[in-house]
């Protein structure tokens, strides 16, 4: 089977990057990898993405997808017949998780960046709060959707594991910033206990970065003001 | 079994009209439930969706799906049988579902400072609506319609905004079609089919509703 030429601009750091990598990985799909320097966009960046100039972008036979979770569709759809699929086969429970990936973009991670963008204890606390409440919203579209089984997607990681899952490696250097336990295993003991298994999937594992690099990495994305 | 399609719908909402004109070009049967969001959400509204509480949502035997863009694929995949909405191609699809996303980012907040703020930031707001609106031109280039020489997703996308230019224009003091007049045409064109002309709203319509919006949150 030809895969044709693919390539993926990102970086090891990135939520949204990592979604497109486990897809590939899901597919069994050999890509290059482009990193990006941090603090600067590539040419190839900027002429792939020109209307965001963004990561991630794929490169399918010189073609450009953005979004990341468009990106992992793409890759479901354009390979279709490898591995095993990444979204519902179903009409409405791809409309389930589509809906819940669009609530973690929008308002599960705008909530947890808040606690890293905080300013003060009254704002930090607001924000872990706001983390709290939609977790738990979370925790019970786990429950709708996994219907007994261990992914949200079933038997196997699905596009709504990836999409909230790419978050676990940020989920755990918030957590340590704030000093406050963000996934609680008494709380959502759900969400808990699927987070170990989907950091332990073999097409996820290489991939999760190492807490300590990350939060180094998030000190300077996010530098705390002078006291 | 029978079908039973309700969808949950405020008649001014571009978001709304999608599912609409989806369901329309698919020839689905629905109830149609007008909600009154200013002043009274219905216990179904609440119940079927309560994360956002919003509308549109598409009751489909007894199960709700929320979010237009979600609802327009649904649709497309359970009456699959007539007038395909996306292309069939991957790659194509990913740009259809690409510049969907881009719509939903940019054009709504964007659309409405150019009547809800005043001074610089009406200024900007203007500008960047225009950009907005020629990056779209440009999208659809020489084509009938975004995706080609059919309606589709696309254009389902972005028509219910065609219905709040004229408001745009006339509270923010500016005009579209000089720099926009391709897209302008697209407009026009696509009204001419029956799922969008009975699926959008009269522009005066859409005017008065601004007003009351204006005095509901005291906007001059």
């Amino acid at each position: 089977m030809v895969t044709g030429d693919v390539k993926l601009i990102g970086s090891w750091a990135s939520v949204f990057v990592m979604r497109a990598r486990i897809a590939l990985n899901l597919k069994s799909i050999s890509y290059e990898f482009l990193q990006e320097t941090y603090g600067t966009k590539s040419e190839l960046l900027l002429k792939s993405n020109p209307v965001h100039k963004k990561i991630p972008v794929l490169i399918h036979d010189d073609k450009p997808v953005c979004e990341s979770n468009i990106i992992v569709q793409y890759i479901d759809e354009a390979w279709s017949s490898y591995g095993l699929s990444i979204l519902p086969s179903q009409p409405y429970d791809r409309a389930i998780a589509r809906f819940w990936a669009a609530y973690v973009d929008d308002k599960w991670f705008i909530a947890l960046r808040s606690i890293l963008t905080a300013r003060g204890e009254e704002e930090k606390k607001a924000a872990i709060a706001e983390v709290e409440e939609r977790t738990d919203h979370l925790e019970k579209a786990f429950i709708e959707c996994s219907n007994g089984k261990p992914f949200f997607n079933g038997d196997h990681i699905g596009y709504l594991d990836i999409a909230l899952g790419s978050f676990l490696g940020w989920w755990k250097v918030v957590e340590l910033d704030a000093n406050h336990i963000l996934l609680d295993e008494t709380k959502t003991p759900s969400l808990f206990q699927w987070a170990e298994r989907f950091c332990n999937d073999p097409d996820v594992k290489p991939l999760m970065p190492e807490t300590t690099k990350l939060a180094e990495f998030a000190r300077k994305l996010f530098p705390k003001p002078q006291a | 079994m029978a079908e039973e399609v309700i969808l949950l719908n405020f008649w001014p909402s571009m978001f709304g009209m999608r599912t609409m004109i989806a369901l329309k070009e698919k020839e689905v049967k629905y109830e149609h439930r007008e909600e009154d969001l200013i002043n009274n959400k219905s216990a179904l509204l609440l119940e079927m969706n309560p994360i956002y509480k919003k509308i549109p949502v598409l009751i489909h035997n007894g199960k709700p799906i929320c979010e237009s863009v979600i609802q327009v694929q649904y649709i497309d995949e359970i009456w699959s049988d007539k007038n395909p909405l996306l292309p069939k191609d991957p790659y194509q699809r990913a740009q259809a579902l690409f510049w969907a996303d881009f719509i939903d980012k940019k054009l709504y907040v964007c659309g409405r400072k150019t009547w809800a703020t005043k001074g610089e930031e009406q200024e900007e707001a203007k500008k960047e609506f225009i950009g907005i609106l020629k990056t779209l031109q440009s999208e659809l280039g020489d084509k009938p319609y975004f995706g080609g020489d059919r309606f589709g997703f696309l254009d389902i996308v972005l028509i219910g905004f065609y219905s709040w230019f004229p408001a745009y224009q006339k509270f923010g003091n500016f005009s579209i079609e000089p720099e926009c007049s391709k897209l302008m045409d697209w407009g026009k064109r696509c009204m001419e089919r029956e799922s969008v002309a009975t699926s959008l709203p009269d522009p005066e319509r859409v005017g008065g509703f601004i007003l009351q919006l204006k005095k509901l949150y005291g906007i001059e």
